[in-house]
C-alpha cells in the first residue's frame, strides 16, 4: 500500500478514470487525488449519446455517471493534459500549470476519427460523435428535421446513428466501404443480418461504397457527398463515423511507447517506455491502453468497450494503490442497441475462421452465433438472446472446442460458415474497430 | 476543491442534486424487474433494449432503490448525494 503522503494523479475524467479513482480509494489509498479532464464536465456515460440522446429521450446533461465511492478529489476539468515529464514526475496542463505525481493513471480515452479533409470536415452540417457536446450538436441538428441524413461508416456508431434517424422518421443513407454493415467486426455473414434489419426500417444502405468528398452549397453548408465512381448522394446533415483514434499525442516527449492506436502496457498494466521497460509509477486503463490479453496472445489489444473501461480502471486503481492484483484477464464484452434489437458480444471475433448459429435462427431475429479460430471458441454474439451469453463467455475463457456441441435434442450438427471478414488490406479506415466496437 | 463542490459547466441536472443512475448493460439480461419496481424510470423496449432515466429526481429515491435491489443480476448503479456511497 502506498502511503498517505503520496500523490496520485488521474489523467482522464471519463468512465475508466472515475472507476480507477474509486478503486484507489476502495483499496485504502488515503493520499491526495487529482483528476484531470479535458472537458468541462464531471464523468458522464457515453453509450446513451448515440442512442437516447439523439432521439431526445435523454438530455445530454443527464448522462452524468454515478460516483460510487467518496473520492475527496481535486477536479481539474476543462484543462487537458498537454505534457508528461517522467523524470520530474509532472503532468502539464493546457495553460501551463503543472501537477506533481507519485503515481499516475492514464485514462485519456479516444477521439472520433476526423473526416480526412479538414476543410470539408468543418462544413456546417458535418458532425462526428464522441463526447457530450458532439451529441448535443447532433441532436440539435436532427431536431431541425434535415431533408437527408448521410452517415459515413457502417460500424456500431454509424448503425446506431442511422437507427436513431429512423426513430425520428428522418431519411438516412448509410455508406460503408465493406461488403456489409459491421463486416469488419461481425463478418459479412452476420453483418448481412444487421443490414437487413436497417434496410427493413428504411435506411438506404450503400456497401462497397466510399465517400470521396463532401461538397457545400456555396454558403459553407454541406449539400452532397461525392462517391468513388462519380455518383453523388444529397445530404444536408452528415455524420462521420469512421472509428476512433486514441488520445496519446499529449505523451510526445515522455519516452513512453504510443501511437494513435494506443499506449503500450505490460501484462500487469504498467505503461512501457520506448525500450519496452515498464514504468511502475504509471498505469493505463480504458480505450487508451494497449495491453497483452491472456486470451488473445501474440499481440497487444486496445478495447473500446464500456465494461472494459470499468474493469481495467478498477484493476489499475488496485495496481497503483500497491495491492498487486491478479493479471487482468476480463473477457471482452460489449452491447449495442439499434432498431429495437440488442446485440451483445463476448470475446473478440478478430481472426475467426468459422462461425456457427448455436441457438435460434437469424431469420426469426433471436439467435446466438459462436465464432471459432483453429478449433477453439473465441467469441459469441447474441441478437436479443443475452441470457445465453454468460455460458458462452465461460467457453471462450476456457478455450473450449469449436464448433461447440449442438445444445438441444432438436438440434442437428452445427453448420460452420465462413465469417466473411473483409480483406484487411482492402478495408476502410475503421479497420482498427475489428478489435472491438467504436463506442462513443 | 472538494469532491462535493459543484462542477463547472452548464449542468443543471447535477446542480439539482438528484440521483445518478447507470445500468451495466453487459450484465442486464432483460428480466425487467426494474420496470416493475420503478416503471417511470425503467422501460423495456422490444425483447431486450432497456431504456432508463439516468438522472431521476430525488423524489424517485424509493422507487430507484427498489429497482436496484430487485435486479437479479445486480446491474444497476446509483449515486444518491443524500446517502452513503456504495
Amino acid at each position: 500500500m502506498i502511503g498517505s503522503e503520496s500523490r496520485v494523479v488521474v489523467v482522464g475524467a471519463s468512465l475508466a478514470g472515475l472507476r480507477g479513482a474509486e478503486s484507489l480509494r476502495r483499496s485504502g489509498f488515503a493520499g491526495s487525488l487529482t483528476i484531470v479532464g479535458a472537458e468541462p464536465y464531471r464523468p458522464y456515460d457515453r453509450p446513451p449519446l448515440s442512442k437516447a440522446v439523439l432521439t431526445g429521450a435523454v438530455a445530454p446533461d443527464a448522462t452524468g455517471l454515478p460516483n460510487l465511492v467518496a473520492l475527496d478529489a481535486d477536479w481539474r476539468l476543462g484543462a487537458p493534459a498537454v505534457g508528461l515529464d517522467r523524470t520530474k514526475r509532472l503532468v502539464t496542463l493546457e495553460g501551463g500549470e503543472t501537477i506533481a505525481y507519485d503515481r499516475l493513471l492514464i485514462a485519456t480515452g479516444a477521439s472520433a476519427r476526423p473526416w480526412p479533409d479538414a476543410a470539408e470536415g468543418r462544413l456546417a452540417g458535418v458532425h462526428t460523435l464522441r463526447g457530450r457536446d458532439d451529441a448535443e450538436a447532433l441532436r440539435r441538428d436532427l431536431a431541425a428535421r434535415p431533408a437527408q441524413v448521410l452517415v459515413i461508416g457502417g460500424g456500431f456508431i454509424g448503425c446506431e446513428v442511422a437507427a436513431a434517424c429512423r426513430d425520428l422518421d428522418l431519411p438516412v443513407t448509410l455508406v460503408e466501404t465493406g461488403p456489409t454493415l459491421l463486416a469488419s467486426v461481425l463478418g459479412a455473414h452476420l453483418g448481412a443480418v444487421v443490414q437487413t434489419l436497417h434496410e427493413t426500417r428504411g435506411v438506404t444502405v450503400l456497401c462497397n461504397a466510399k465517400v470521396e468528398a463532401l461538397e457545400d452549397d456555396g454558403t459553407g453548408r454541406v449539400q452532397r457527398a461525392r462517391l468513388a465512381g462519380g455518383s453523388a448522394v444529397p445530404a444536408d446533415l452528415v455524420v462521420v463515423a469512421l472509428g476512433a483514434v486514441r488520445n496519446t499525442s499529449w505523451l510526445a516527449g515522455s519516452g513512453l511507447a504510443f501511437d494513435e492506436g494506443g499506449l503500450d502496457c505490460d501484462a500487469q498494466g504498467y505503461v512501457l517506455d520506448e525500450n519496452e521497460r515498464p514504468d511502475t509509477q504509471i498505469a493505463a486503463a480504458g480505450d487508451v491502453a494497449r495491453f497483452p490479453h491472456p486470451l488473445y496472445p501474440g499481440h497487444r489489444i486496445a478495447l473500446e468497450h464500456w465494461g472494459h473501461a470499468v474493469a481495467q480502471g478498477e484493476h489499475a486503481g488496485r495496481l497503483l494503490a500497491g495491492c498487486e492484483p491478479a493479471r487482468y484477464a476480463e473477457v471482452p464484452a460489449f452491447w449495442s442497441s439499434q432498431g429495437g434489437i440488442t446485440i451483445k458480444s463476448v470475446g473478440l471475433t478478430k481472426g475467426a475462421d468459422g462461425v456457427v448459429i448455436a441457438q435460434g435462427d437469424p431469420r426469426h431475429g433471436r439467435f446466438v452465433a459462436v465464432y471459432g479460430q483453429e478449433g477453439r471458441c473465441i467469441a459469441a454474439l447474441s441478437f436479443d438472446s443475452a441470457r445465453w451469453l454468460p455460458a458462452y463467455a465461460e467457453k471462450i475463457a476456457a478455450g473450449a472446442p469449436f464448433p461447440p456441441e449442438a445444445g438441444g435434442v432438436d438440434a442437428g450438427p452445427l453448420r460452420v460458415f465462413a465469417p466473411g471478414f473483409p480483406d484487411p488490406s482492402g478495408s476502410g479506415p475503421d479497420d482498427p474497430a475489428r478489435s472491438g466496437k467504436d463506442e462513443p | 476543491m472538494s469532491d462535493n463542490t459543484a462542477p463547472p459547466g452548464p449542468s443543471p441536472t447535477y446542480a439539482a442534486a438528484g440521483l445518478r443512475v447507470t445500468v451495466d448493460l453487459n450484465l442486464c439480461q432483460a428480466y425487467a424487474q426494474c420496470c416493475y419496481a420503478a416503471p417511470d424510470h425503467f422501460v423495456l423496449k422490444g425483447h431486450e433494449a432497456l431504456h432508463y432515466d439516468p438522472a431521476p429526481s430525488a423524489d424517485a429515491r424509493a422507487d430507484i432503490e427498489r429497482a436496484r435491489i430487485a435486479c437479479p443480476v445486480q446491474a444497476i448503479r446509483v449515486e444518491d448525494p443524500e446517502a452513503p456511497r456504495r
